[in-house]
């Protein structure tokens, strides 16, 4: 089975919905396979550094399909800790 | 003496080598060098993280003597773009606990909280432990932060506690913590400063606030009593916060230059005219981009064996923003000052326009008709700093840069720096 062996900084496609208040809000991440993943909940939005990858932004701690995951906001981007898979053994 | 305000001075620890660890986190705990291009010979130590600087590499010293003291140390190119976004970033979480926020530099800054610590329940110390772990949270920056009641005790702290420290001096532990240290840690005594107070016998900033007032005057001159009431802890002087768009406009400008150590040296008089031009230019355009216009142009050169430099500088009929005049009598200053037949050469060039005056002033007519044609002169000036600023800096070249392909990589005006505001200022 293959684990996680490192964690990149990945830049994604975010499809966010911004209210009049000036509040954004991601609604679905679009990875670079096409695949989208709806964003089910927003749990938490906070300026925050990023361990695993390095970077600064606004971290929005989310939900997607019953696991909780970050997604920063770092000026006009968005990127995510992408999973980096460990080689077979 | 007032005891009763409470100041931080906040210092982001190895300021630009802790940003590009944040954003790489795999050159976590290694010896990490923030320089200069190598290449190109701007080879100097900027930042070094602190197992690089333990293993003996110093800020500001050449990058090859950096790789001797520690030859796996990673040389880092700097991202000025990225510091001034987590200096920013961190002067917005310093402006939620006051509005009397002074940057000292891109990584330094005073706070006043004298009046605003009731709001976050009244214990300075408290505000400073909040302030040093959201940096480190928000933008994963350590800072080190010193609590006193005037800023220069507060610097101090913030100085000598580090990485990730926090030191509050009062008037209680004042005597006991600043007065051993010794002078020079005292913002404001150079080199120079302490070398002289060292010849009189004083080591300690204890030494210098004790020693007699007359004798210091004397010694130092206006600068010595100041910098023993700095020893004394009676500095009073506000937290100025800083208001750009005001700063922008009410800060006065003594002098426009721009100087290059040239990836090559400069070793006959047509480069040093191609050099003088390309510096001369940059200083024009940014004299008429602030309307100003300058009476004296000067220029200075670094020898390439000996790295003293040399300067001359000329006083004008009149004062010019002219592209032309500037740089024909900067050029000019530069092949009259250097030998190149005789084998000199020079490794860095600078101009700089002095003695500003706005260019809107009315100007003496002359018999010759010589300023109708300095009018159409600006217009030619005027109408390449629009398109400059419309399609870059490269979208109208003189020949003299195009013919030479060495100069051509070089942009004078987008490499500036800005350098921290004074003090005194």
């Amino acid at each position: 089975m293959r684990g996680i062996a490192n964690r990149q900084k990945k830049y994604v496609e975010v499809v966010s919905d911004t209210s009049p208040e000036g509040v954004v809000t991601p609604l679905t991440i679009i990875w670079d396979t096409g695949v989208r993943y709806q964003i089910d909940r927003v749990l938490d939005r906070r300026q925050a550094h990023s361990l695993k990858t390095g970077g600064t932004g606004i971290r929005y701690t989310v939900r997607v399909g019953g696991t909780t995951t970050h997604l920063w906001f770092e000026g006009p981007r968005w990127f995510v800790e992408a999973k980096v898979a460990s080689m077979p053994e | 003496m007032d005891t009763s305000r409470s100041i931080l001075h906040v210092d982001m620890n190895s300021f630009y080598a802790s940003v590009e660890m944040a954003e790489h986190p795999e050159l976590r705990g290694l010896p990490v060098i923030v320089g200069g291009d190598v290449e190109s010979r701007h080879g100097i130590v900027l930042t070094a993280s602190y197992p690089a600087k333990r293993r003996g590499v110093k800020t500001g010293s050449a990058l090859w003597e950096a790789r001797k003291a520690c030859p796996d140390a990673i040389v880092v190119p700097p991202h000025y773009g990225l510091y001034q976004r987590y200096s920013r970033l961190a002067r917005s979480i310093y402006y939620q606990y006051t509005d009397l926020v002074e940057p000292f530099g891109l990584d330094e800054a005073w706070l006043d909280v004298s009046h605003s610590a009731h709001l976050q329940g009244g214990d300075a110390l408290l505000i400073a432990q909040e302030i040093s772990e959201r940096v480190l949270m928000e933008l994963g920056v350590t800072v080190s932060v010193g609590l006193s009641w005037n800023k220069i005790f507060a610097k101090f702290g913030s100085d000598h506690d580090k990485p990730n420290g926090l030191m509050r001096i009062t008037p209680q532990n004042a005597q006991e913590v600043v007065w051993p240290a010794p002078v020079q840690d005292l913002l404001y005594v150079g080199p120079a400063t302490s070398r002289k107070l060292h010849h009189l016998g004083i080591t300690t900033i204890g030494q210098l606030a004790q020693a007699d007032e007359e004798l210091i005057r004397r010694v130092l001159g206006k600068m010595g009593t100041v910098v023993q009431s700095f020893a004394r802890g009676e500095d009073d002087s506000a937290v100025r916060p800083l208001d750009l768009s005001k700063h922008d406009i009410n800060h006065e400008v003594k002098g426009v230059g721009n100087g290059i150590t040239c990836p090559f040296d400069v070793e006959d008089e047509r480069s040093a005219r191609q050099v003088g031009w390309l510096m001369g230019e940059s200083v024009a355009q940014r004299l008429r981009a602030q309307g100003l216009a300058a009476r004296t142009i000067g220029v200075y050169g670094r020898d390439f064996k000996t790295l003293g430099t040399r300067s001359r500088q000329t006083t004008l009929a009149r004062p010019t923003q002219l592209t032309k005049e500037i740089c024909s009598t900067a050029a000019q200053l530069l092949v009259d000052d250097w030998d190149f037949e005789h084998g000199q050469k020079v490794r860095a060039i600078g101009v700089r326009a002095s003695n500003l005056v706005p260019a809107a002033t009315s100007v003496q007519l002359d018999l010759w008709g010589e300023e109708s044609q300095r009018q159409k002169l600006l217009l030619v000036d005027n109408t390449i700093d629009d398109l400059r600023s419309r399609f870059g800096n490269h979208a109208v070249r003189r020949l003299s840069e195009l013919s030479d392909s060495r100069l051509s990589t070089l942009d004078p005006q987008r490499d500036n720096v800005v350098h921290p505001v004074s003090f005194f200022a």
